[in-house]
């Protein structure tokens, strides 16, 4: 396609793969002709220099914003697993929380596993297994001052948990204690002096919560099938050790939070995930926002290499302007700090200038024009 | 060319005398105060401004000569600019230097009511008065911005906006030779560790590493340059420092600030140049000019003072009777108190909403409001005042349709346009035109209201004035003439959430008292004729009615920026009447041609030549005779082996030559937001073409449902028999089939899914059989019902509701869900009395078995209402949520554009994105985001 070569610089990637596409067996000049055509289009619908693009992209997302349900809950794809969604989600991403409320992952299956190969044991592997997982029942033995919790063989099974891994354990996580396992009761007692009830107590408290197998952070599991391959969908998150599985594909995994996405793939990688997740969200409201003004949003998010949230901590805190900062939220405060540092408002955004009654540095505020004056005689 | 300007941020500084201060307060009347206090704000920015500049003046000399005269030429033309305002924090001695008077007495007034010299309203500080003058700059009421004065404090007393400064310097520092405590190796590596602090995380973050780092040295002991013991400072709440339990004075931490050298502020992010730390220990006192704390004159004759008048009283007082305690040699403990009552109402003259004191209160015990009040929140000085402002030469009205208007008209009452005007200049060449309408006067329409003096001066037009202002009129002279057809209005309706809230329109004068606009623009405003009221603007300038009708116009705005489809289309009865115009009408010519006539169309060659004429004949005389159209109705299946015009549903749209083939029109060609013919016609028309043939298209629809009635009849929702058994039968199994799995769980047998219990499941479970039920009992009744009735017609053809409200109305209304659960709120283990405990079933938990013609139970009315409420509850919890999601955006990205260079970049140049959107196109000029090459390919070829 030598005759489409020129315009490959001068269009979009995606448009010019969809122009040689559509031009495939067409005669050269008629290709040409059409490639001007689209070019020419293409320079027609380009954005103006001065064009408010954020403010355009705000009111896109504002203003469906109006038409959101704000039901937390959304069944994702089957009727199992609960799944932030709706405008609490949306608020959730632009603010940049660091904790989600509901993390959740798509886990990717390499060949033959994503065919249904031990699914479910695959997907218990995964799963973070802690004691209580398996114990049924806790006594607390008085007169030998030592505790004893009775495990399920056939949850273990399940699990497959063995006695050898709940030593392991056990006796590497808590320290100072002696553990041994008799027909499926696990004995515990303290190597040290008598120890006071109360202390056994929260031993035993601790036992429960003592973490045997599996990838820390991931609470449940559901294998799933999506169109022909099964995907595990997880609650809870941890895409680091997830990633590291040797059956995992981690081309396609994928979590819902953006701050572990970002400290493991890096910011750009963040910054896609930012704008899957909006875009998720609104399109399961059957909502219609073009992606550039997501795409505006998560860039604003990112620009600064880490997360920064649409909020007074996070973007506006960054902005140049003392007035802007003092006309969204805590104008005293900004004002007293910068009468500290003896701060300059250069006026450049557009709020100083509204203050002060200016034009603004958008649009047709942009271009200075100066036109003569001939002066008529009197 | 800019002059440049210094506005300089004043932080003053006041006492006030504890709870006296309250009970000499009155309560004024807040709105007028509000404004006049609006007023000053203004004049006494502009003031500021207007004395740094004149300070400057005499640096530049010559050059400034040279360049004036440049100037001159262009004066006329270009107003002055602020390009820049400085903040820093006010020296005494600058504040002396400002100040027009030394205020000596908190006595306001004299006998006769005229202000006292040194007293709080002295004339020197600006005037309130009408007719007097004011002592320092000679102006009047309303020319007068106002001047600063001064108190001269007997005690020094801390500034709290500034005492967390304070204390962190005072911590940080020696407390006898003043250096920071870092010993001077590591200055320059804490330094530029502290910078980048402070550009990643802010100047708060700065002064608290400060002392981090000064805790980590351990140094706290000892100072690293002379050596002197340092001891452990707190602060008592709200403003003084104790040291090893012993009280330091305000005049002991403001010589200890003092001897900070300048070298050492750097370190924490204090300018020296702007700050010196000892000036947030006030010795004197600004007060603010008159003229932003006006009083107000009560229909009693009584004047009531602004609560920062009176919070001055308080300061000016007890700061008197401190001098004279001090003077007179009173003991130390009574010297004491009063210093610290000072300090108590400076406090409160600044914040009165500090943890720890009690707020000054008014006499009624309601709080002052002072300074930081005055700023702050959304009623505040900034949000309220300076970030939104008002305007003249503006209307709102109640609104209401006339799809007689065009789409970019807006109907204004007459009386509203004899009210509103546009200014137009007096030329040679319009002197005779305009004469008239000052001879009709301001009662006459169209008339007009004033005339405008070259000089500013403005006349209103009377019978007494007329003859003069005709006399006078010459060129140069501005008429404010009435409203006529043609001009141009903002037309807006709140919430203005997207561009489109804020159109402009052309006015059209008429009868009546509401604003009327053409139903097709209701869709963008999000307007409907319950009551909505609109707000009309008219641009004063040339400049902005430009603006107006270039950018903002109607027909500029039809493709939506937020997804580059069509925001304005044909709604509700237009939608239903090209429906059933193209589906399968037919009338003779001679009522087609009446049609087409009444609808502005007035060329009726491409009508065929026959007795009777179609409906899709008579759609095609309103489109252009080279448009081409390829489209699906909304009914299409998508079927995979399409059979294009020989549809059977007639679903397959296609508009060859201007001439409509085969498809029913309907909400996918024309509807907004949806309508394909509409983007199309766009693209290759041109908007304002697109705007003509809409609005034909619109007035055609309405046509034929005058001409052939149309309506929502109760009868539409009959069934016949077939119908109810069928349905009767879907709901008996659906009933049995729950019965089983409510048996299965109480027997235990129920297997969970995983991850939930049974009962979970069994709830899930259930909910899925009764959807099922509702929607076969929908798809019974969308088979049997008839097809031709117009509920139906409404529903296929998308102007209103859907085949599953008239399921509701005819057969079921299905599943009350809240939360996505069956409701299971209210008893305890049941919903209502009347059902036992632990009952499952379907009627116990919200479903609501037959259709509302057929009526509910009154347990099924109130399952309704439950679901009703919660879902008015959740609008109006999340209209104020996504509004701050809303303003959060609007406020982090309205400084974004495009520059010069393609990049996005905010207001401070950093690049935000290469190009925008990846592509750099523009969404409200592309379709749908995208260009379409298939279009293009084929218009080439």
């Amino acid at each position: 396609m030598a005759t489409l070569k020129e315009y490959q610089d001068k269009l979009p990637p995606k448009l010019f793969e969809e122009l040689k596409d559509e031009t495939k067996g067409m005669a050269d000049s008629k290709a040409k002709k059409v490639a001007e055509a689209v070019y020419e289009e293409f320079r027609m619908s380009r954005v103006e220099p001065g064009e408010s693009v954020g403010l355009v992209g705000a009111e896109s997302i504002g203003e469906p914003g109006t038409q959101m349900t704000l039901n937390t809950f959304h069944f994702a794809g089957v009727a199992e697993m609960n799944v932030t969604m709706g405008l609490p989600r949306i608020i959730e991403i632009l603010d940049g929380r660091a904790k989600i409320k509901t993390p959740m992952m798509e886990i990717f299956l390499k060949n033959p596993y994503n065919k249904g190969k031990d699914i479910k044991k695959i997907a218990l592997s995964v799963r973070e297994t802690v004691f209580r997982d398996i114990a049924t029942e806790f006594l607390i033995n008085l007169a030998d001052s030592t505790i004893e919790a009775k495990m399920s063989k056939k949850k273990m099974d399940d699990l497959s948990v063995t006695d050898n891994m709940v030593l392991k354990a056990i006796t590497g996580t808590v320290k100072g204690i002696t553990a041994r396992i008799k027909e499926n009761v696990l004995i515990v007692k303290t190597k040290g002096k008598e120890e006071s009830l109360n202390e056994i107590y929260r031993l035993k408290e601790k036992l429960k919560d003592i973490f045997i197998k599996g990838v820390k952070g991931i609470k449940q599991v559901l294998p799933v099938k999506r169109e022909d391959e099964f995907i595990i969908i997880t609650a809870g998150t941890n895409l680091n050790e997830v990633l590291q599985l040797e059956f995992v594909d981690e081309e396609r995994t994928i979590t819902n939070d953006i701050f572990e996405i970002a400290d493991i793939l890096g910011i750009e990688a963040a910054r896609q995930a930012i704008i899957n997740e909006v875009y998720k969200v609104i399109e399961s409201q059957g909502l219609n926002v073009d992606i550039r003004h997501i795409m505006l949003v998560a860039d604003t998010i990112c620009s600064a290499g880490r997360i920064k949230g649409i909020t007074r901590y996070g973007v506006v805190s960054e902005k140049s302007s003392v007035l802007a900062r003092a006309s969204f939220e805590t104008p005293i405060r900004h004002i007293i700090n910068a009468s500290l540092v003896g701060e300059v408002d250069e006026l450049t955004s557009v709020v100083e200038n509204v203050m002060l009654n200016q034009p603004i540095p958008v649009g047709t505020g942009l271009p200075g024009l100066v036109t003569k004056s001939t002066k008529v005689d009197k | 060319m800019a002059e440049k300007k210094q506005k300089k941020k004043t932080e003053e500084k006041k006492e006030p005398e504890k709870g006296k201060a309250s009970e000499k307060a009155e309560t004024p009347a807040e709105e007028t105060r509000e404004e006049q206090e609006e007023a000053s704000k203004e004049t006494s920015k502009k003031e500021s401004e207007k004395e740094s500049s004149e300070e400057k003046k005499p640096e530049k000399t010559e050059e400034a000569e040279k360049e004036k005269e440049r100037i001159e030429d262009y004066e006329q033309v270009i107003s002055k600019k602020v390009r820049s305002l400085v903040f820093g924090v006010l020296s005494p001695k600058i504040i002396k230097k400002m100040a027009s008077a030394k205020i000596v007495t908190p006595e306001l007034y004299d006998k006769e009511g005229y202000p006292v010299d040194g007293g709080l309203m002295d004339i020197r500080l600006g005037v309130i008065d009408p007719g007097l003058k004011c002592k320092s700059c000679g102006s009047k009421l309303k020319e007068c911005p106002g001047h600063f004065g001064y108190v001269e404090l007997a005690r020094p007393i801390v500034h709290v906006k500034f005492i967390n400064v304070i204390l962190n310097l005072l911590r940080c520092t020696c407390r006898e030779c003043g250096r920071v405590l870092i010993p001077k190796n590591r200055f320059e590596k804490y330094k530029s560790q502290l910078d980048r602090v402070e550009k990643e995380l802010g100047l708060e973050m700065r002064r608290k590493k400060v002392s981090d780092i000064i805790s980590s040295l351990k140094t706290i002991n000892k100072c690293p340059h002379c050596g002197k013991k340092q001891q452990k400072l707190v602060i008592e709440k709200p403003t003084t420092f104790m040291e090893n339990e012993k009280r330091i004075s305000p005049i002991e931490v403001r010589s200890r600030l003092e001897k900070i050298p300048d070298e050492d502020l750097e370190i924490f992010g204090i300018n020296p140049t702007h700050v010196r730390p000892e000036w947030m220990i006030l010795t004197v006192m600004a007060i603010p000019p008159v003229t932003m704390r006006p009083s107000i004159t009560l229909e009693s004759g009584e004047r009531s003072e602004d609560d920062l008048t009176h919070k001055l009283g308080d300061i000016v007082r007890i700061n008197q009777r401190l001098f004279e305690n001090i003077n007179a040699g009173a003991p130390e403990i009574i010297i004491e108190d009063l210093w610290d009552l000072l300090q108590y109402h400076i406090t409160t003259f600044f914040d009165n909403n500090i943890a720890q004191l009690p707020p000054a209160r008014h006499r009624s015990g309601q709080p002052l409001k002072t300074i930081t009040e005055r700023i702050k929140s959304k009623e505040g000085r900034i949000r309220h005042n300076l970030a939104g402002k008002r305007t003249n030469f503006s209307a709102r009205t109640v609104i209401s349709p006339d799809p007689m208007l065009r789409i970019n008209e807006v109907g204004v009452p007459k009386i509203i346009a004899m009210k509103l005007s546009v200014p137009e200049r007096v030329n040679q060449w319009n002197t005779e035109y305009l004469k008239k309408f000052i001879e009709r006067g301001p009662e006459e329409y169209p008339g007009a209201n004033y005339v405008i003096r070259p000089d500013g001066k403005k006349k209103k037009i009377t019978e007494e004035t007329k003859e003069a202002s005709l006399e006078e009129l010459q060129p140069g002279y501005i008429v404010e003439r009435h409203l006529m057809d043609g001009d141009v209005a903002l037309f807006n309706r709140q919430p203005s959430l997207h561009r489109m809230s804020m159109m402009c329109h052309k006015i059209r004068v008429l009868p009546g008292r509401t604003l009327r606009l053409n139903p097709a623009v209701c869709f963008p405003y999000n307007a409907d004729f319950d009551g909505d009221e609109m707000n009309l603007h008219i641009p004063q300038t040339e400049e902005a009615r430009a603006e107006a009708e270039i950018l903002m116009q109607v027909q500029t705005q039809l493709i939506s920026p937020r997804y580059g489809l069509s925001v304005i289309g044909c709604v509700q009865d237009s939608i239903s009447g090209n429906y059933i115009l193209t589906k399968d009408l037919k009338v003779s010519r001679k009522k087609a041609m009446e049609m087409l006539y009444s609808v502005g169309a007035d060329d009726f060659s491409s009508l065929p030549r026959k007795e009777e004429v179609s409906g899709k004949e008579i759609f095609s005389a309103v489109l252009p005779e080279d448009f081409n159209f390829i489209g699906h109705s909304k009914l299409c299946q998508r079927c995979i082996d399409c059979k294009r015009e020989k549809c059977e549903r007639d679903a397959y749209v296609k508009v060859e030559k201007g001439k409509l083939v085969s498809g029913i029109i309907d909400k996918s060609s024309l509807g907004s937001e949806s309508g394909l013919m509409l983007r199309d016609l766009h693209v290759k028309y041109g908007p304002d073409v697109t705007i003509k043939i809409l609005e034909r298209i619109f007035k055609l629809g309405i046509e034929v449902l005058t001409n052939f009635g149309f309506t929502t009849a109760i009868s539409d929702t009959d069934l016949p028999n077939v119908a109810e058994q069928k349905i009767e039968e879907v709901m008996k199994k659906a009933r049995e089939e729950v019965d089983v799995l409510i048996d299965s769980f109480h027997k235990k047998e129920l297997e969970s899914f995983p991850g939930k219990t049974a009962a979970e499941t069994l709830e899930l479970r259930i909910l899925e059989v009764l959807n099922r039920a509702r929607n076969q009992a929908g798809l019974i009744v969308a088979e049997h019902c008839d097809k031709d009735s117009h509920t139906i017609i409404m529903a296929d053809s998308g102007a209103r509701g859907n085949p599953l409200n008239l399921a509701q109305m005819s057969a079921c209304v299905g599943q009350q869900a809240m939360r996505g659960k069956r409701i299971d709120k209210g008893y305890s283990e049941r919903t209502l009395s009347s059902f036992k405990k632990g009952d499952l079933s379907p009627e116990a938990r919200g479903f609501i078995r037959d259709g509302f013609k057929k009526g509910l139970t009154p347990y099924e009315f109130f399952f309704g209402a439950m679901t009703g409420r919660d879902s008015l509850m959740d609008t109006a919890l999340r209209t104020p949520k996504s509004g701050y999601l809303y303003r959060r955006l609007a406020n982090a990205m309205q400084d974004l554009k495009v520059e010069y260079d393609g990049t996005v970049r905010d207001a401070s140049k950093r690049i935000i994105q290469f190009e925008y959107g990846e592509d750099g196109m523009d969404v409200s000029k592309s379709e749908k985001g995208t260009i379409n090459i298939k279009r293009i390919i084929k218009r080439v070829t």
